[in-house]
């Protein structure tokens, strides 16, 4: 594994050896010394251009408590301020002999083609509306955590499926691991195309959320309403949103007695009271906070994986 | 790998370069390790403060054999953990990838404690020292000691064991595989064969550096 720009480079072998690695990852991050000797010697650019908290200083952590180099640069903070090109900016990085870039931007497809101009092991952290494959491997790893093996588990997942990254590559892990994935929208917010390959992946598409956890599913995942991403009508306003397609304080009741065991997942930040109720936020069902500390140990997986046995396919 | 009887016809020379030879068999190995474990208790004075800790895969066989017969001869149980190296190895970037193995340290912890490492095979000394640096960033024991089964010398590093099952001089190009029952499908034995060196990198299965 050279480069990680999508979940669909990753066979069911390839997620079940990275969230092996991440559960060791896991374990010693309770210990007092949390600092591997693992990636002595090697850097890692985390570059990214657009806000982030949680990717972000999970990467960081991430090298650091694996003994790489790590060093951030903004968009917002580095030349392309300046009008210099994601291309010359990428090269220039590169030039200085990093061995991963971690690369986060605006445009669907950036990660991609990044990995064409560089040397260093690319991993997507999130390019526009496309993909964002560790968010992916957390929920994955966060949802076994609570639930086993995910083979046969339902999962729906809810809400702004036009705008979100993580939900396309959610998907694609999710199948891979067997799950049976319902994705619900209000049609405004159902990407376009998406019934094609929901019938070439066996993804199930839905509409009205309250059948949906009346079904009672194992995992409901609600996404945010990503409105820096809106440039249009998509739903009249945000109480007609929430009254149709938010985890409100009676549809986690309804999802409560439908299944007791269902667990609520949310990639963060949280809109609360729009996609969801501050009640849904904070039940015990819900695992965000689990989510962002699994977030360290998938990504130690996913630069171990990457970077460790490198030499070899240099 | 193939077993050693399937590699050597009926009535094939033995001694024919390449055919593996079977050097401890299931009595010699639990004959090596109960002296081992009188080994360990006659210098440790008792089982007082003992932790094994067993280096995956055959190392944790090994330490829970190890700890059954010192609750067997001296009545109190030893704590047995395991401890995994391979975040700590200084060969990652030669070798394909793996995954990480379990590390389960006993509820005690190793501060102040007498910790005997336990493997299978020492030979550069590699894994050992990577299991040393793994030890240190879990606590500080009194004292660390190391238990193999086999010692088949070309030490890389300055590390000896403490307690060794059997000394086996061995060529380079040798390989040497423990078959364990309770983690190998195979007979339980020690065998070495001549074997084609994987560019000096002597760690096959069976055969940890």
């Amino acid at each position: 594994m050279r480069h990680l720009l999508s979940s669909a480079d990753l066979g069911r072998d390839d997620v079940r050896a990275l969230l092996a690695t991440a559960a060791e990852m896991h374990e010693v991050q309770r210990r007092d010394v949390k600092k591997l000797p693992t990636l002595r010697g090697r850097t890692v650019i985390n570059l990214f251009f657009e806000d982030s908290t949680r990717t972000r200083s999970s990467f960081e952590i991430a090298g650091k408590w694996m003994s790489a180099d790590t060093i951030n640069i903004t968009g917002k903070g580095s030349s392309t301020s300046k009008g210099e090109s994601l291309r010359d900016t990428v090269m220039t990085i590169d030039a200085m002999s990093v061995d991963c870039v971690v690369i986060r931007h605006m445009a669907s497809g950036a990660a991609h083609q990044v990995a064409q101009w560089v040397d260093a092991s690319v991993v997507n952290a999130g390019d526009g509306t496309h993909e964002h494959p560790t968010q992916a491997l957390l929920d994955a790893y966060t949802m076994e955590a609570r639930l086993g093996d995910l083979e046969g588990r339902r999962v729906a997942i809810v809400g702004d499926l036009t705008h979100s990254r993580v939900f396309r590559s959610n998907a694609i892990t999710l199948r891979t691991l067997g799950a049976e994935v319902t994705l619900v929208a209000p049609p405004t917010l159902m990407p376009s195309g998406i019934a094609s390959w929901a019938r070439a992946d066996g993804l199930t598409l839905a509409d009205d959320l309250d059948a949906v956890l009346a079904d009672g599913p194992d995992a409901v995942m609600m996404l945010r309403v990503q409105r820096e991403r809106m440039s249009g009508g998509f739903f009249p306003t945000p109480r007609e949103y929430t009254v149709g397609y938010g985890l409100t304080r009676e549809r986690l009741r309804a999802l409560t007695s439908a299944n007791p065991d269902a667990v609520i997942c949310h990639p963060g930040p949280m809109n609360r009271g729009l996609e969801i109720s501050a009640d849904a936020a904070d039940a015990a069902s819900s695992l965000v906070l689990d989510q962002v500390s699994a977030g360290v140990a998938v990504r130690m997986a996913v630069l171990y994986h990457l970077l460790a046995g490198e030499e070899v396919t240099a | 790998m193939p077993r050693a009887d399937d590699l050597q016809p009926a009535g094939a020379d033995p001694g024919a370069p390449g055919a593996p030879r079977t050097v401890m068999s299931a009595p010699d190995v639990a004959r090596a390790l109960r002296r081992i474990a009188h080994e360990i208790v006659e210098r440790n004075k008792g089982a007082a403060d003992l932790v094994l800790l067993g280096i995956p895969t055959r190392g944790v066989e090994l330490s829970r054999r190890l700890g059954a017969l010192l609750q067997e001869m001296e009545g109190a149980e030893v704590p047995v953990g395991e401890l995994d190296i391979t975040m700590f190895r200084d060969d990652l970037r030669r070798q394909p990838t793996r995954a990480p193995m379990p590390t389960r340290i006993p509820a005690g912890g190793v501060d102040d404690k007498v910790v005997v490492l336990v493997d299978d095979v020492l030979y550069s000394g590699r894994t050992i020292r990577a299991a040393l640096d793994a030890l240190s960033d879990l606590g500080r024991p009194r004292a660390v000691r190391l238990a193999v089964l086999v010692d088949r010398g070309h030490r890389e590093l300055p590390i000896r064991a403490d307690h060794v099952g059997k000394n086996l001089p061995t060529a380079h190009s040798e390989r040497v595989m423990v078959r364990l029952t309770g983690v190998d499908d195979e007979e339980e034995s020690v065998t070495i064969a001549a074997g084609e060196t994987r560019a000096g990198h002597p760690s096959g299965p069976g055969g940890a550096a």
